[in-house]
């Protein structure tokens, strides 16, 4: 049954390719170094032409930093889930959806009441703790009725799930709360700036970026110094051995989602008080989207990476279309920042599928 | 005794899940909004059969658990499950004449206490009527087993008949309207609204034809065994010629559903040559079509942004351009796909789904604005012409979607049954082994994209040819999402499954007016219910079923089913 | 040319910081049956995966029939004469057992996409004849009359002659067999060893194995080559490696010694 036979090599549109390397790989090379001669010609041009100051820059930056904590809080429920079920919930966009639409409202009797401007932090916490309940609730809900049944299913089923999940919260907050827009109420106290030398920044700049390292800082308190967190850990690193130690698999996955949810929840009041307008029942999606690939970014599963990954999003988006798409010539640049945020996420999932602190995914392959 | 006991607490926690979802459909709207179509005339609408529809379930669902109790009993846990339906209803009612809702609960209006007191309004009478209604509703459900399994089978069927005929009034009418006068039709419907007396005996009809026709199979014993060729050829043959005169019977309005089906069929068979097939989770399948319509729109139309007006350039039509629509998706298929040939499963999928966006946010910017038109869109598109006779209007356009779908339906299951399907199905089961094994992996899936692609792109060139205007608004993430939901719903790698799937999700929505509104929640509650309880889709591939269902035993099926 | 099928030269494969396989040199010639053996996570099953073109290897060569196959990928090495089977079975378990052995049929199939299309008569003849080999490969390994069963609901042992049945429609020069006898009784295990002697003997193929069984390894090589931790402790006839003190302490010291008759 053997016999003599030559071996060929691959070839690209006929073009026989060195030994070893396939066409994919050098057309990837080379999507590579154009990207990058892209990046460098339209950064070079905009700087060059000094059309904006240094202030603007720095302006720009701390707009994008603030965008990036309210990416990475959302991003952070997209790792836990990731890290322990290796699953993306591609429904947790709409997990703070639910928390940002629901607490509109009592956002907005606390502004007619005068609470919110007789005892800002309070209410502002308050409004937290209750969107954060509701989002939690959501995504506990969606684990014990959608995903829950499906754990053990090819890895395509709870994907689809997490799609019609998706749909389903979003027209269910459709059809509760209406399709209209509804905005939170502007916090007297946000609306001011304070001034670092120069440049002056923005209050609700400031706040966003604080109460998302709180947030974090407590997240990781709660993953590295208490029990549950321990537990949480060594299901993600192996759920057979964790089983075999007595951990309940099934709380902690709730557990996850609890605490995954409650960060969005929180993400969407920090948001709403930040950007008040375009609260409706399709405003997760693009946040979603955005965190997923914050998340990717910083290594999917690794929690510093998400917070990092978001930081380092928003501040591409605030920052890249004026440095790079100005420079090339692209008239309203910043028409196109989601297309900048996309096209990142593209990226990172050709070139560095397991992101920036992310070494994980690709040992695990072995 | 404690069984006893435990039967009564899942009587009463399944007539509490009903009540959730009876108490879901109110908030959401769904009530009021079906409320506006009468099934019958003057007797009864959609909203209230879907109001007491979970608490006949629930009651059907509560007298089938109980086969040795006695009859009294069972009708009694129908009652018991009824009446705990009503209760979240019965909470909402008196809640909201208490506490103005409506801030919050933009549904929770006048209209719908009115439709659930049964016009009684807040009070004793009201919450009687919501009581009563559902615990006789529950009683029905647990009625049924109760009926001989003949009779029910009849009765059921006929029911069916009657409440499809009475939704789908509008269909019934542009049925009939093509044979009766106007004032044999006022016979039958008034409006789109079936009356009384034709549901009556539509009913009696259908009832009696199935009582009679499982009398006469009974009678006559069952004839199995492969149908002989001369059928076979007719039954293709009857399939043709009812495919070829279907707008012809059915009217213009039913032809203009007909062709948005037909473009979601086709789009749909280009996309399960991706996901079905070759198992790649595409979710930027708009993408394909936003570049099929642009290149359509760009190179015929007659506007500032065609060709014509731009380079004088004259000699593109309809007919020269679908190929070249098919050539430009196919390439740019193949140059996306590039790219993402090395990712599996959800990283896929993301980033499919981001090429969409990408596309989109594209298409809408100012920057291409003057080749594409930004948001303003590509106008003045003329109609395909054919020989001379304009194809407009969708009794035409109808037979150059069904070429186009016949077509597809041909390449794929050609390509299926092909070593190129071989290959996909391999790659499908395990990406390394096949790669182990001498397949081509990149290129097979470079071949699965471009394939999808192209028939993605002539969807699009056909759909721009068709509205004569094309917006970006059109090419959203919703029409990828439409499209995977049908195939998925009626069944991956299935080409009948992806019919149904088009029929059901996109032909329904289209002739319930009330549901469109709806059409998303139900599209994402499908998705979800179906992962969980039909992984397979409706109508399913033999190898899907294969690999959905492992490790679940076959039972052999049971000739009771039949009955039932 | 010399008469060697396959050469490995300072082979070395990294993950993160464990060293897999560790400066490896391994030589078999043509129509050899060779064992590998060694203890779990010695760094067997990585060396197979690194010859069949899963992974890269770090430094070293690699060399089959006079090509440095190091970096090609794992479909073209198998279309130069590399195929191979799994520890833990991995079929298309949902294909049937006919349509698992024409994927392995892959490498040399000429008809095209737009042949399944037009349907032309090369595409139906090659289909027919590749068909009419995989039933003949199928008697070969003696699964005859189950070629239209789904793979899945095949015993363990038919799973297992199908697996190498698929790896023998890619027409291979040599072939390698991981644990092919794992799971299976002391009558299966005898079948399979001889079975695997045919391979050579009728079908001229050069054979690499990883085996645990000890009685299966010294009955059927001709070359062992002992891996502990990633390196290379011993190799020769199993006699040599029988009386190998080295050995002995790596691998049957372990108090593993029971499970083996050596």
């Amino acid at each position: 049954m053997t016999q003599t036979r030559t071996v060929s090599r691959n070839k690209l549109f006929g073009i026989p390719l060195p030994a070893g390397h396939t066409g994919v790989d050098l057309i990837i090379s080379a999507l590579r170094i154009i990207i990058v001669a892209l990046i460098i010609i339209g950064a070079g041009n905009t700087l060059l032409e000094g059309r904006f100051t240094f202030e603007q820059w720095l302006a720009l930056l701390f707009a994008g930093l603030a965008q990036g904590s309210i990416y990475a809080l959302i991003a952070l429920g997209y790792t836990l889930v990731y890290g322990i079920l290796r699953m993306i919930n591609f429904a947790h966009g709409d997990v703070f959806m639910a928390g940002a639409f629901t607490t509109v409202f009592l956002a907005n009797s606390f502004r007619q009441s005068g609470f919110l401007d007789s005892q800002p932090l309070l209410a502002i916490l308050i409004l937290m703790g209750f969107a954060a309940l509701v989002s939690m609730t959501v995504a506990v809900l969606l684990e014990r009725i959608a995903y829950r049944p499906l754990r053990n299913a090819p890895r395509l089923v709870p994907l689809i799930t997490a799609i019609g999940a998706s749909f389903f919260i979003q027209y269910t907050f459709r059809g509760l709360f209406g399709s209209g827009f509804k905005a939170y109420p502007t916090v007297a106290f946000l609306r001011g700036t304070f001034s670092v030398g120069s440049i002056n920044v923005p209050i609700a700049q400031l706040f966003v970026f604080v109460s998302a390292i709180v947030l974090m800082i407590c997240l990781y308190w709660l993953v590295e110094r208490t029990r549950i967190g321990k537990a949480m850990r060594s299901v993600s690193e192996d759920k057979e051995v964790a089983t075999l130690m007595g951990v309940n698999i099934d709380l902690i996955i709730v557990f996850t989602f609890a605490i995954g949810g409650a960060l969005a929840g929180a993400a969407g009041v920090i948001n709403g008080l930040f950007r008040p307008q375009g609260v409706n029942f399709f405003m997760g999606f693009f946040p979603g989207i955005k965190a997923f690939t914050a998340a990717v970014l910083g290594g999917i599963g690794n929690i510093p990476g998400a917070m990092l990954g978001g930081m380092f999003l928003g501040v591409i988006e605030a920052i890249g279309p004026n440095l790079v798409l100005n420079g090339l010539g692209i008239p309203s640049a910043n028409q196109l920042k989601d297309v900048i945020a996309f096209t990142m996420l593209v990226l990172v999932l050709i070139f560095r599928p397991q992101g920036i602190l992310g070494e994980r995914l690709s040992a695990e392959k072995a | 005794m404690s069984t006893l006991a435990a039967n009564w607490r899942s009587v009463i926690r399944s007539g509490l899940i009903a009540g959730g979802v009876a108490l879901y459909t109110a908030l959401i709207g769904m009530l009021v909004a079906f409320d506006e179509r009468e099934v019958v005339r003057n007797s009864f609408t959609l909203g209230q059969l879907l109001l007491v529809a979970p608490a006949v379930l629930v009651g059907w669902l509560s007298g089938r658990q109980s086969t040795q109790v006695p009859a009294g009993q069972r009708l009694l846990r129908g009652l018991v499950a009824g009446l705990v339906t009503s209760l979240p209803l019965l909470a909402l009612m008196f809640v909201s004449s208490v506490v103005n809702l409506r801030t919050v609960l933009i549904n929770v209006d006048r209209d719908l206490v009115r439709l659930i007191s049964f016009d009684h309004g807040v009070g004793l009478s009201g919450a009687l009527m919501l009581a009563g209604a559902l615990g006789v509703s529950g009683i029905l459900g647990a009625f049924v087993h109760l009926i001989p399994a003949r009779l029910r089978h009849a009765l059921l069927t006929a029911l069916a008949w009657m409440l499809g005929a009475g939704i789908l009034g509008e269909l019934v009418r542009q049925l009939l309207s093509q044979f009766l006068d106007r004032e044999a039709l006022s016979w039958f419907l008034r409006r789109d609204t079936l009356k009384p007396e034709p549901a009556a005996l539509l009913f009696v009809v259908v009832l009696l034809a199935d009582l009679f026709w499982s009398w006469f199979r009974e009678t006559r014993g069952r004839r199995e065994g492969p149908a002989p060729r001369a059928l076979q050829f007719t039954r293709v043959g009857g399939l043709a010629v009812l495919l070829l005169l279907l707008p012809l019977l059915v009217g213009s309005a039913i032809s203009d559903v007909l062709t948005n089906i037909g473009l979601y069929i086709l789009m749909g068979l280009g996309l399960n040559i991706a996901v079905g097939l070759a198992g790649l989770f595409d979710l930027g399948y708009v993408t394909n079509f936003a570049v099929g319509a642009y290149t359509m729109g760009v190179l015929t139309s007659t506007g500032v942004l065609g060709i014509e007006n731009k380079m004088g350039v004259t000699v593109f039509n309809f007919w020269l351009v679908l190929p070249v629509s098919l050539l430009v998706a196919m390439f740019t298929g193949f140059i996306l796909a590039l790219p993402v040939l090395r990712m599996r499963g959800d990283y896929l999928a993301i980033a499919t789904l981001g090429f969409g966006e990408i596309i989109r946010l594209l298409a809408l910017s100012d920057w291409l604005k003057p080749i594409i038109g930004g948001a303003q869109g590509v106008l003045f598109i003329p109609a395909p012409n054919f020989f001379g006779v304009e194809l407009i209007g969708p009794q035409r356009l109808y037979y150059i979607i069904l070429g186009a779908c016949l077509l597809a339906v041909f390449v794929s299951s050609r390509l299926n049954n092909s070593r190129t399907g071989r290959q996909w199905m391999a790659i499908r089961e395990d990406e390394d082994v096949a790669s182990a094994m001498g397949i081509n992996t990149a290129r097979s899936k470079l071949l699965a994209f471009t394939i999808s692609a192209a028939t993605g792109g002539v969807a699009g060139a056909i759909f721009a040819a068709k509205l004569g205007t094309i917006f970006p608004t059109s090419f959203n993430l919703l029409v990828s999402v439409n499209v995977l939901s049908l195939i998925i719903i009626g069944g991956l790698g299935s080409l009948p499954g992806i019919i149904v799937g088009a029929l059901f999700l996109v032909g329904l929505p289209e002739l319930l007016r009330e549901f469109d509104e709806f059409r998303l929640l139900l599209y994402g509650t499908l998705m979800v219910t179906m992962m969980l309880a039909r992984p397979e889709g409706l109508w399913p591939s033999a190898v899907y079923q294969r690999e959905v269902r492992r490790g679940e035993e076959r039972a052999p099926p049971q000739a009771g089913e039949q009955a039932a | 040319m010399s008469n060697v099928v396959l050469s490995a030269r300072g082979m070395t494969k990294n993950f993160g910081g464990l060293v897999a396989v560790d400066n490896l040199d391994f030589e078999i010639i043509h129509g050899a049956i060779a064992s590998i053996i060694g203890p779990n996570g010695a760094g067997k099953t990585t060396f197979f995966n690194c010859v069949t073109g899963f992974y890269p290897i770090d430094d070293g060569e690699l060399i089959f029939e006079g090509h440095d196959i190091n970096g090609w990928s794992s479909d073209h090495i198998a279309r130069a004469g590399i195929a191979r089977t799994y520890q833990n079975i991995r079929l298309f378990n949902h294909m049937t057992v006919i349509e698992n052995i024409m994927v392995g049929q892959e490498a040399h199939l000429r008809s095209t996409w737009m042949g399944a299309i037009l349907g032309t008569a090369g595409t139906k003849r090659e289909n027919r004849e590749s068909e009419e080999e995989a039933r003949q490969l199928l008697q070969f390994v003696g699964l005859q009359g189950k070629g239209d069963l789904i793979a899945d609901n095949l015993s363990y042992g038919d799973q297992r002659r199908l697996e190498i049945a698929r790896a023998l429609a890619t027409r291979p020069h040599l072939l390698l067999l991981d644990e092919p006898t794992a799971g299976m009784n002391p009558r299966e295990t005898a079948e399979t060893t001889a079975f695997i002697r045919r391979l050579r003997d009728d079908l001229d193929i050069t054979l690499m194995l990883i085996e645990h069984d000890m009685r299966v390894v010294m009955g059927i090589s001709e070359h062992i080559t002992v891996l502990d931790h990633g390196r290379k402790i011993a190799e020769g006839p199993p006699k040599e490696i029988q009386n190998n003190p080295d050995v002995i302490e790596a691998y049957l010291g372990r108090g593993a010694a029971g499970s083996t008759s050596a």
